[in-house]
């Protein structure tokens, strides 16, 4: 694979990343179990006629969209594919409970249209004249890693220049009672900054919208140089998690002692954690250890909340002291590694290194 | 990069049939799937015709040999008849090392979601209904039929609302030629539920009649149900295990309309650029092309728009051309996948199919789609297109190895 | 007519999320589709099918209909009195 650069961020979050000028300056400290996210004045990024029809989680999409774009330099990018847990929960819900509670009567048609998985890289094609590749990965916690290596496919086959791509879910009051009865979450509430403390099962939710842009030409401007994107399916315990790491960072030029940093989803849930434990005493004790879910929580797409801080780390080169497990790092951070799971079965792999 | 992606097998199952055999057996005898609802649970039972599979969740679990098993949806046990149907068909059963499954639906597990969404939300209610609670997105069927058929080396799902499928046989191509895997069981599975029937009733483009794709007085579209997969397999693995081969898939292009969230331009832009991309990656002119499997769902729109698109793309010289909705009606996420098990039996059995209940030809159009049957044709390349809300146009390319 | 108009401004203004407009900035009889009027499109055609249906029982079959009946508010409020008193 040829090499690839992140050009731009757009981070809409529960914590104030959608400027890009901060880097979690002030961490906001919630103190109940369902972080949502920080809305920043829409109308800056979308036009108010356009702002009438869409509902949150759109406009969480696009605007992220529009910041990350701005922030790249990219107008028109050769490719736009998202990956969603959930689509936009709030526009399913309210066409099925309309649907379920009026005995199928009175249903109108705007709730259904944006109920579609894919109605956000679609409306961010609208918006920008973008008739390039276009597609949206929807599986669980893999969709992400599986939106991302799409778009470095499509550079490494001469396809696009570049590609937006972004991660995306909401969590609504319905989703969290059904994901809550799902065992998803903590028994009582927690302080999100005591959420690798708190010692019990479960997370804490959460939500957002993070786009990247990408190109494959670099420049003094990129975040970072991203080598390679993975991602397995239920493997079997701790030591092929291992092997496939190991893998991975072989098969592009690297070994566990070359890994600076690694970016680790960590959510507090006590059996999903020790993976995390095994590899940070293991194979990648050497490197330097951040998480991140105390910040944005768990969620379909969280590890793209990762993706972005191992990004804005290797840009700034400050670790922030509320993301770092253990010391901070010795010297120059070159190469991170972000290392996330969903619920054991989906593992994502980024690999990126500085500029 | 320059692997031949070969396709050698198919797995089907729709309203006109629950195997591949099935479902040429009811093409031959122009048999429809579309009729009245009789198992989706709905109020409009008897106004809006579907086509849907007779037989209830149980009875395809019975089938699939998974009637033990917990919390399975009706896209997930269709996606595990039609998948395995694949892998059997390709001689793999057993033989899933270095195999990936890409799956694409458009609603998840919404058919439990809609008859339990009021129990979910109740967390004082406790029932069998719970079992179901993490059933609704849309990569729990993939992972269930990924598990059912051991695939673990890549598994993902593509919802891009109608052209899903395609684009997950189009990304399965792409993983392989990039070296990520050297076999794929691509395609699409999904099952009718009230949400989508309601959906598209609110657009005001859902039939009452069986619909009439490409004809000048089309009343809508009706929606289906099934599953299409197809493997895919690299040369070099093909041929090592003489592997029998339907066709190659040449050629696949994916382009955006970026016109309106559900209606397609009338020009067509982005189904001619998706017709013409895919014929260029192909290697081939567009005169070699002898047949294309139409989107064709019988609205206004979709096929003013891809009737432009075929003009545009082959001008006065149009190839045989057919919707084959009116047997299966629009099956969504699946369609693609459905689709693509049609344009290779049209190679493997030289056989094209008929466009039902065409009778007038749109007054916008120089060509009309096939009436007949027609059996002994030399089909060479086929075209499958695909175009789904948010003006996606996917199109793929099989020709005959 | 005059109440009619009213009441159907205000119920347009919230179907269609409308947030900036007031009803004293709809003209009656200025065009809701396309530019120079409101600038509504083929989906809010769609939503005030299922508003003339929900709200005055009327039930429009055929979208291609609503181009008329839907021109401006006046139109609109003239198709209601006319087909309720039927």
């Amino acid at each position: 694979m040829m090499d690839v650069y992140i050009k731009g961020l757009g981070n809409i979050s529960p914590q104030n990343t959608a400027d890009n000028s901060q880097f979690l300056d002030k961490i906001v400290e919630y103190d109940q179990n369902n972080l949502q996210v920080i809305h920043p004045v829409y109308k800056d990024h979308i036009s108010p006629i356009k702002l009438r029809r869409m509902s949150r989680m759109i406009k969480m999409g696009i605007a992220a969209s529009s910041i990350c774009l701005d922030d790249a330099g990219i107008t028109n990018p050769g490719a736009i594919i998202t990956g969603t847990g959930f689509g936009c929960t709030g526009d399913t819900e309210k066409f099925l409970y309309a649907m379920v509670e009026n005995d199928e009567q009175y249903l109108t048609p705007t709730a259904f249209m944006q109920s579609t998985h894919n109605t956000i890289s679609g409306q961010i094609a609208i918006m920008l004249g973008c008739k390039s590749y276009n597609s949206t990965y929807v599986n669980r916690g893999s969709c992400f890693e599986a939106a991302f290596q799409d778009a470095m496919m499509l550079i490494n086959e001469g396809e696009a220049n570049d590609a937006l791509i972004g991660g995306f879910d909401e969590c609504t009051d319905k989703h969290y009672i059904i994901t809550s009865r799902l065992g998803y979450w903590k028994d009582r509430d927690i302080k999100n900054t005591d959420l690798y403390t708190a010692g019990s099962s479960g997370s804490i939710s959460g939500e957002g919208a993070s786009f990247f842009a990408i190109s494959k030409d670099g420049g003094s401007n990129s975040y970072a140089k991203i080598k390679a994107v993975n991602h397995f399916y239920k493997p079997d315990g701790f030591e092929e998690v291992e092997r496939r790491i190991q893998s991975f960072l072989e098969a592009n030029g690297h070994n566990p002692d070359s890994v600076d940093l690694v970016v680790n989803g960590l959510n507090g849930d006590e059996e999903g954690d020790l993976v995390y434990h095994h590899l940070m005493k293991g194979a990648l004790k050497s490197s330097t250890h951040t998480c991140y879910k105390h910040l944005c929580g768990e969620y379909d797409v969280a590890s793209a909340f990762g993706l972005w801080l191992a990004c804005k780390i290797l840009k700034t080169q400050t670790v922030p002291e509320s993301v770092r497990v253990g010391n901070a790092p010795a010297g120059q951070i070159n190469t991170v590694l972000v290392y996330n799971h969903f619920k054991s079965s989906y593992h994502g792999l980024f690999l990126l290194e500085s500029c | 990069m320059s692997t031949k992606v070969l396709v050698t097998g198919l797995g089907v199952i729709s309203s006109i049939g629950k195997n591949v055999q099935d479902t040429l057996k009811s093409i031959r005898e122009l048999k429809s799937g579309v009729g009245q609802i009789d198992l989706l649970i709905t109020r409009h039972r008897g106004d809006l015709p579907v086509g849907e599979i007779k037989q209830t969740d149980e009875e395809l679990k019975e089938t699939a040999g998974v009637s033990s098993l917990k919390a399975l949806t009706r896209p997930t046990v269709l996606g595990m008849l039609a998948a395995r149907e694949a892998v059997e068909d390709a001689g793999l059963i057993g033989d899933t090392e270095g195999t990936g499954f890409i799956s694409a639906n458009t609603v998840g597990g919404m058919g439990h979601t809609e008859q339990y969404c009021l129990d979910y939300i109740n967390k004082e209610k406790e029932g069998d209904f719970l079992e179901y609670l993490g059933t609704h997105n849309c990569g729990d069927s993939t992972e269930r039929i990924a598990d059912y058929l051991n695939i673990k080396d890549y598994v993902t799902t593509i919802n891009t609302a109608c052209s899903s499928s395609a684009n997950a046989i189009m990304l399965g191509a792409r993983l392989i030629k990039n070296g990520i895997v050297k076999r794929v069981v691509a395609g699409g599975t999904d099952s009718l539920t009230r949400f989508t029937l309601n959906g598209f009733n609110t657009l005001m483009i859902l039939a009452k009649e069986q619909c009439r794709p490409f004809d000048e007085n089309r009343m809508g579209l009706n929606l289906g149900e099934g599953a299409g997969f197809i493997v895919l397999e690299a040369e070099e693995a093909a041929n090592e295990r003489g592997a029998r081969v339907y066709s190659e898939l040449k050629g696949y292009a994916n382009t955006c309309d970026a016109y309106h969230q559900t209606a397609s331009s009338p020009e067509g832009y982005g189904a001619a650029s998706a017709m013409k991309k895919a014929i260029e990656h192909a290697g081939l002119k567009v005169e070699d092309i002898d047949y294309v499997n139409l989107h064709g769902t019988a609205t206004q729109m979709n096929d003013l728009s891809e009737g432009n698109a075929i003009q545009n793309v082959f001008g006065d010289k149009v190839p045989d051309v057919s919707s084959t909705k009116g047997f299966t009606g629009h099956t969504l996420g699946a369609a693609g996948g459905i689709e693509a098990v049609f344009s290779n039996l049209s190679i493997s059995e030289n056989i094209l199919f008929p466009n039902l209940n065409f009778t007038d030809q749109m007054n916008e159009l120089n060509f009309s789609p096939l009436k007949v049957i027609k059996e002994n044709a030399e089909v060479i390349n086929v075209l499958s297109n695909s175009f789904g809300f948010g003006g996606n146009n996917t199109a793929l390319l099989f020709s005959k190895v | 007519m005059e109440e009619l108009i009213n009441k159907l401004k205000a119920e347009i203004i919230e179907v269609l999320n409308l947030e900036d407009i007031s009803p004293g900035d709809i003209d009656a009889e200025s065009p809701l589709f396309g530019e120079g009027g409101l600038g509504l499109d083929s989906i809010d055609a769609l939503e005030l099918i299922v508003l003339l249906e929900k709200n005055y029982e009327i039930k429009i079959e055929n979208p291609q209909d609503g181009k008329t009946i839907f021109f401006s508010i006046k139109s609109m409020a003239e198709y209601i009195t006319e087909h309720q008193a039927a």
